[in-house]
C-alpha cells in the first residue's frame, strides 16, 4: 500500500510538471508577504487556508456558545420545579431566588437565550462556520487556483463575521438582556424598545450584529461566484467540477441574492425603532397607552425576512450536500450516482428556494390563494431532494465501503436528511400547518432537516479534509464514539418532538404549569433534556479529538491519503501559500473516477488515454 | 484587485475584479428590488397618501444622467491619452455627482414642507427611506471617485491593464447607480 502511493505521489507531481500551466507565480517573491509574519499569518491572513481554519474555529467556539444556551432552557423546559440555584453564580440576577433560597430560571432570560440559540446556531454557526469553512478552503483548491479573486475582501469577509459575533457576544452580557424576540425578530417586539426588556439595547445590538454578518456573507459571496466562474484551470469546464463547487456556487448566489433583501428589512425596522416611522407598527397600545404609530403593517416585516430566511435554510444546507456527495463517492469508491442530476437538483433547490418563503406565514393571515400557490412550490422542492437522495443511496449501493468517521457521518446526513424532510411534507401544506404551526412537530422538523443534517456534513467535511487543513489525521475511535452518540442521542432529542407537536404543545413556551392537557409530557421533557446534555457532552469529545489531532494526530504521510481524484489533493501535504510550489496542474477528465478501467481511482490530471478517448463523453 | 491572481487567470473571459463588482450590483439591485416590492405589498393594504414628487427630484435625474455621459467620455479619454480632457471630465463626473445629491436633498426638503413627513403615511417614509438609501450609494461611488481624481492627478497618465480595469468597475457602478435612480423615479411616478 505505501509502496503503490509512494509512486503515485511520484506520478503527481511528473503529471504536474508535464501537464501543468506555468503561471509564474513563484518567480516574484521578495519573500512571502502573505504569510511573513504571526500577525499577517494567522490574525490578518489572506491565504484562504487561514481564513477557512479561522472560520471554523470560531464557528466551533459559537456552537460550544449556543449548544450551551440550549442546555439552559432544556434543564427549564424538563425540570421546571428543580431548585436552580447552583446556577446563579453564572448567571447572576437572571435566577431570581424566593425566600427558601429556590431559584427560578427568569422568563425574560429564558426567552433570550432560545432567541440567542437560533441566532448564532443559524447563522455564525451553519453559515458562516459551514460554508465559510469549506468555501474557503476547497474552492481554490478544488479549482486550482492560488487563492481567492480578492483575497482582501475574503480577510475582510472573516473580520465582519468576528466583529458580528463580538456585538452578539458583548450583548449576552448586557444588564437587560439579549434580545428576546425570536430569532425571526417580527415586529412588533423588536420594533418597540418598551416592548420587552431585551428590545432596548439587546435588539439594536442584534441588528449591528446581524447587519455585520450580512456585510460578511457578501464580501464573501462576491468573491465564492467570481472565483468559480472566472479562475478555474485550464479544462475545467463547469460539468467536470466536484459536486462540492457546484454547492458552494449555488449557496454563494442564493446568499448575494437573499441576504440584501434582509438588510432592506433591517433598514425599515431600524426607521421604525429609532426614527418613528411606522412601516412595519400599526395602532398599538403598549402598557396602557396608545403608541403614533398608524398603518404599518407587521406581515411586511415577515415577507421581507422570510424571503431571506428561507433561502438561508438552503444555504446551511446546500453545502452539507455538497460535502457528502463528495466524501460519499470517495469512500464508496464509486463515481457519484447521476452526476448531472445532481446539479440539476442543485439548481432547482437554489431557484425553487425562492418561490417558497410564505410557507412560514400560512397561519399570519395571508391569502389562502396565495398559499396554495405557495404550498405547491414547497412541495415541489420534495422532487430535486428526492433525487438526491436517491443518488447518494445508489452511490453507496454496491460501493466499497470505508466505514470511517467522515463516511459514517456523510452516511448519518443522508439519514437526517430523510427523516426531517418527510416531515416537510406535512408542514408544507397549509391546512395541516393550521394544526402543526408553531409546535414541537415544527422544531423537531427543522432541527433534524438543517439542524443535526447540516452539522453532519460539517462533521463529514472536517473528519474528510482535517488531513489538508492541519496534514494530520483526526482519532478514528474517538470520531466513531462521536458518531454513533451523536446519531442516536440526536434522534433522541428529536423524534418524541414529534409527538409533542403532534399533540399541539407550543414551542417557545417558558413553561407548560397552566395547560392541563400537556402535564403528562413532564416525562417526555425530562427525557430530552437529559438526551440534550449528553449529546452536548459527546460533542466535546470532538473538540477535544480536533485540537489534540492538531497537534498529536496521526501524521498524513502521503498526498493523496484518501485516494480522491480531485485537485486539493495534488498539492503537497502541508501547501503553502499559492497552493502548488511549481505549476498549477491542468484537467483532463470529470472529478468522479472511481474504481474505473481496472484502476481504484484516476486522479483529474491524468490525460485520457487513447481507450479513454475512443468512448469518452465527459 | 489584487495582484496575485491577475497572473493565474486563464479560463477567462472577464477580469474578476469587474465580474466580481457585476455579482455586487446584482445584490444592491435585490436590495431594491424588496424596497420597491415592499412598497407595492404595503400599498395594496390602503391607507395611502397620495403626493406629487418634488420637481428637484426631474432635475437631478437630468444632472446624474449627465454626470454618467461624463465617466464615459473621461474613460474614452484615457484611453485615447487626452490627459486634459480625462482629467476635466472626471472632474465633471465628480461634481455633478456632488449635484446629484444636493438636489435630491433639496427635493426632500421641498416634500418635507409640503407636509409630507419622513416619520408620517408610510407612502411618504418609503419615498425618503429609499432615495435616501440610493444616495448612500451614490455617496459610496463619490469616495470611489474622489481615490480616482486623486489618482489622475497624481499617477503620469499611463494606460495599463490593471487601470483600465479599476475604470471600468468605476464607470460601471457609476451607471448602474444612474440606472438605478431612473427606475426608482419611474417607480415612485407610475407606482
Amino acid at each position: 500500500m505505501a509502496q503503490t502511493q509512494v509512486a503515485v505521489q511520484d506520478v503527481t507531481d511528473q503529471l504536474i510538471e508535464k501537464y501543468g500551466y506555468d503561471d509564474h507565480f513563484h518567480d516574484h517573491h521578495d519573500g512571502d508577504k502573505y504569510q511573513s509574519n504571526f500577525i499577517t499569518h494567522y490574525v490578518f491572513s489572506m491565504d484562504h487556508k487561514m481564513i477557512a481554519k479561522q472560520f471554523l474555529i470560531t464557528g466551533m467556539f459559537w456552537a460550544f456558545i449556543g449548544g450551551l444556551l440550549s442546555l439552559v432552557f432544556r434543564l427549564q423546559l424538563g425540570f421546571p420545579a428543580e431548585d436552580m440555584a447552583w446556577l446563579k453564580p453564572f448567571f447572576g440576577k437572571w435566577i431570581v431566588l424566593n425566600d427558601a433560597g429556590v431559584g427560578t430560571l427568569s422568563p425574560e432570560f429564558y426567552y433570550a437565550m432560545v432567541t440567542m440559540h437560533g441566532t448564532i446556531l443559524v447563522f455564525f454557526v451553519l453559515t458562516a462556520g459551514l460554508s465559510g469553512t469549506f468555501s474557503n478552503l476547497l474552492i481554490p483548491l478544488q479549482i486550482g487556483a492560488r487563492d481567492m479573486a480578492s483575497p482582501f475582501l475574503n480577510m475582510l469577509s472573516y473580520w465582519f463575521f468576528f466583529l458580528a459575533g463580538a456585538v452578539l457576544f458583548f450583548s449576552l452580557f448586557l444588564s437587560t438582556g439579549a434580545f428576546s424576540g425570536g430569532w425571526v425578530a417580527y415586529p412588533p417586539l423588536s420594533a418597540l424598545p418598551q416592548a420587552a426588556s431585551g428590545s432596548g439595547a439587546g435588539m439594536t445590538l442584534w441588528l449591528l450584529s446581524l447587519t455585520l454578518f450580512v456585510v460578511s456573507v457578501l464580501l464573501g459571496g462576491i468573491n465564492y461566484v467570481s472565483t468559480i466562474l472566472n479562475m478555474r484551470t485550464k479544462g475545467l469546464s463547469m460539468w467536470r467540477l466536484p459536486l462540492t463547487i457546484w454547492a458552494f456556487l449555488v449557496t454563494a448566489i442564493i446568499g448575494l441574492l437573499s441576504f440584501p433583501v434582509l438588510v432592506s428589512g433591517f433598514l425599515l425596522l431600524f426607521f421604525d425603532r429609532s426614527v418613528g416611522t411606522s412601516f412595519y407598527l400599526s395602532e398599538i397600545y403598549i402598557g396602557g397607552q396608545a403608541l403614533d404609530h398608524v398603518g404599518g403593517s407587521p406581515i411586511l416585516y415577515q415577507h421581507l425576512f422570510w424571503f431571506l430566511g428561507h433561502p438561508e435554510v438552503y444555504i446551511i444546507i446546500l453545502p452539507a450536500m455538497g460535502i457528502v456527495s463528495e466524501v460519499l463517492a470517495i469512500h464508496s469508491r464509486k463515481p457519484i450516482f447521476g452526476y448531472k442530476a445532481m446539479v440539476f437538483s442543485i439548481l432547482a433547490i437554489g431557484f425553487l428556494s425562492f418561490l417558497v418563503w410564505a410557507h412560514h406565514m400560512f397561519v399570519s393571515g395571508i391569502n389562502p390563494y396565495m398559499a396554495m400557490i405557495f404550498v405547491l412550490f414547497t412541495l415541489i422542492i420534495a422532487v430535486p431532494s428526492a433525487v438526491k437522495v436517491f443518488n447518494w443511496l445508489a452511490t453507496l449501493y454496491g460501493g466499497s465501503i470505508r466505514f470511517n468517521s467522515a463516511n459514517l457521518f456523510a452516511i448519518g446526513f443522508v439519514s437526517m436528511f430523510i427523516s426531517g424532510g418527510l416531515t416537510g411534507i406535512f408542514l408544507g401544506n397549509s391546512a395541516i400547518d393550521i394544526q402543526l404551526h408553531d409546535t414541537y412537530f415544527v422544531v423537531a422538523h427543522f432541527h433534524i432537516v438543517m439542524g443535526v443534517a447540516a452539522f453532519f456534513g460539517l462533521f463529514a467535511g472536517v473528519y474528510h479534509w482535517f488531513p489538508k487543513m492541519y496534514g494530520r489525521f483526526m482519532n478514528e475511535f474517538l470520531g466513531k464514539v462521536h458518531f454513533w452518540f451523536t446519531l442516536i442521542g440526536a434522534y433522541l432529542i428529536f423524534w418524541p418532538m414529534h409527538y409533542l407537536g403532534i399533540a399541539g404543545v407550543p414551542r417557545r413556551y417558558y413553561s407548560f404549569d397552566n395547560f392541563e392537557s400537556f402535564a403528562h409530557f413532564g416525562g417526555m421533557n425530562q427525557f430530552i433534556t437529559i438526551a440534550a446534555v449528553l449529546v452536548f457532552i459527546v460533542q466535546l469529545i470532538f473538540v477535544i479529538n480536533f485540537f489534540y489531532s492538531i497537534w498529536y494526530g496521526r501524521k498524513v504521510k502521503v498526498k493523496n491519503p484518501w485516494g480522491a481524484t480531485t485537485l486539493e489533493w495534488t498539492t503537497p501535504i502541508k501547501p503553502g501559500h499559492g497552493n502548488w510550489p511549481g505549476k498549477i496542474p491542468t484537467i483532463h477528465r470529470w472529478s468522479y473516477d472511481y474504481s474505473k478501467d481496472g484502476r481504484d481511482f484516476i486522479s483529474q490530471i491524468e490525460p485520457l488515454s487513447e481507450e479513454e478517448k475512443k468512448t469518452a463523453h465527459h | 484587485m489584487e495582484s496575485v491572481n491577475s497572473r493565474t487567470q486563464r479560463n477567462f473571459t472577464v477580469e474578476p475584479a469587474l465580474f466580481g463588482m457585476w455579482v455586487a450590483i446584482g445584490s444592491i439591485v435585490m436590495m431594491f428590488a424588496a424596497f420597491t416590492s415592499a412598497y407595492v405589498v404595503r400599498q395594496a393594504q390602503g391607507n395611502w397618501l397620495e403626493f406629487r414628487l418634488p420637481e428637484w427630484f426631474f432635475l437631478s435625474t437630468v444632472i446624474i444622467l449627465l454626470s454618467s455621459l461624463c465617466i464615459h467620455l473621461s474613460y474614452k479619454e484615457f484611453l485615447k491619452g487626452n490627459t486634459a480632457n480625462y482629467r476635466n471630465l472626471y472632474i465633471l463626473t465628480f461634481v455633478l455627482g456632488l449635484g446629484f445629491v444636493i438636489t435630491q436633498y433639496l427635493g426632500w426638503n421641498a416634500m418635507h414642507l409640503s407636509g409630507v413627513e419622513l416619520t408620517g403615511n408610510p407612502a411618504g417614509s418609503f419615498v425618503y427611506v429609499i432615495s435616501g438609501v440610493h444616495v448612500l450609494h451614490v455617496l459610496g461611488g463619490m469616495a470611489a471617485l474622489m481615490v480616482g481624481l486623486l489618482k489622475a492627478f497624481i499617477l503620469p497618465h499611463r494606460v495599463t491593464a490593471k487601470r483600465v480595469t479599476r475604470f471600468r468597475m468605476m464607470a460601471h457602478y457609476w451607471h448602474f447607480v444612474d440606472v438605478l435612480w431612473i427606475y426608482l423615479l419611474l417607480f415612485f411616478m407610475f407606482q
